[in-house]
């Protein structure tokens, strides 16, 4: 057993107990969305853009408002990166003609 | 403790991933590994976007109106992470293949020995 | 790496068109019913990969070279900025939908709550479905067509 494998079995067990320790204390899965009950989760800005999609967008589809309206910039930068990732594969297996 | 099923869903994918990444010599399970984190930390952004018996965030041809719909947000981050996921996996693929081309072995730990 | 049987050929060949019908249904009605330019771009991608299995390579590098995909990805990408740009002429707001309760074309109003399937609404929303969802096709196949021709070695030194 070299220090490398020590070392990565204790890194292992304290994220291990970690992350089995907080899904455990996180909220119940599902808070309702009724103002009167005692897990209520407000949510001001998915609620404005659900009431607002057809209005402002004229697309009756929440999601693809989202990704292209509202928050078209990160669209923007998603295809950037595969553009990126297309342009570095082509890169690495090409063959130099003699 | 019931309700948290999908949180410790998330934490069981991101722990077999970790242990595939921390403790494995084979570069292609390495990058299986990295797969696994990846996927648990969608199904995490997914999962905190629900409530209490909520439809899709969809207007064509919905039989109740009045019902609570699930948040639209988390849904788009998790569809840029998915591609960027799919980017980055392709990348790692083809270093491998010219790793192996160079090295003629996939073992990690006898890589990188040349300077010694 | 070389084609399968004559069997294999002939039920891609089939199949093929089916799949890219489907895929580009779910780019098209984006703005309507779940799905997008990401969606359905990977599941055209997924048909052409399997013609790539199908036929070998080699022949389907003979066929596409990759510099034709490449100029098709780049007309997607530019087809997207355009779009995003128009919008500063229009509205002085960089992505702004000009296009939406407008008239020229998709440009329907749509009255609130549950109503059917309009396809001539959302604005900007199709035309940008359209050029991502090239955009991801052709990026895809062109990861999948360079990575399985690398593995054959024309003539030339190289383990195999």
């Amino acid at each position: 057993m070299t220090k490398r494998d020590i070392l990565a079995v204790v890194f292992f067990t304290v994220v291990a107990v970690f992350f089995v320790f907080s899904a455990l204390m996180m909220r119940s899965f599902g808070p309702s969305a009724d103002p009167n009950d005692t897990d209520y989760f407000n949510a001001p800005m998915d609620d404005y853009i659900i009431d607002n999609t057809q209005s402002e967008t004229g697309a009756n589809n929440g999601v693809t408002s989202v990704v292209f309206d509202y928050r078209g910039f990160d669209t923007l930068g998603e295809a950037t990166v595969l553009f990126t990732a297309v342009a570095g594969v082509v890169l690495v297996f090409r063959r130099l003609k003699k | 403790m019931i309700f948290n099923i999908p949180y410790l869903a998330v934490a069981a994918l991101i722990l077999i991933g970790l242990y595939a990444v921390l403790f494995k010599r084979n570069l292609i399970k390495i990058v299986i590994g990295v797969t696994l984190i990846e996927s648990g930390v969608n199904l995490f952004l997914i999962t905190l976007g629900y409530r209490k018996s909520s439809i899709a965030p969809i207007y064509t041809s919905n039989p109740n109106v009045n019902q609570a719909m699930a948040l639209p947000v988390p849904q788009a981050l998790t569809l840029t992470s998915i591609v960027i996921g799919v980017a980055v996996l392709a990348l790692m693929l083809s270093f491998i293949v010219h790793i192996y081309r160079h090295y003629n072995t996939l073992d990690v730990r006898k890589l990188g020995g040349d300077e010694e | 790496m070389s084609g399968m049987s004559k069997i294999v050929k002939t039920i891609s060949n089939v199949t093929f068109p089916l799949i890219m019908i489907y895929g580009l249904y779910v780019i098209a009605h984006g703005h309507l019913t779940p799905g997008g330019g990401f969606q359905g771009g990977a599941v055209v991608a997924s048909g052409c990969a399997m013609i790539l299995v199908a036929y070998g390579s080699i022949w389907t590098m003979g066929k596409i070279r990759e510099k034709n995909l490449s100029v098709l990805e780049s007309l997607g990408a530019l087809f997207f900025i355009g779009i995003a740009l128009f919008g500063l002429i229009f509205g002085a707001m960089f992505f702004n939908n000009f296009l939406a309760d407008g008239g020229v074309i998709f440009g329907d109003h749509v009255t609130s709550g549950s109503t059917a399937a309009d396809f001539n609404t959302g604005g900007v929303l199709p035309l940008m479905n359209f050029a991502v969802g090239l955009k991801v096709i052709a990026g895809l196949f062109a990861i999948v067509l360079v990575m399985a021709y690398a593995t054959t070695k024309p003539g030339g030194g190289g383990k195999e």
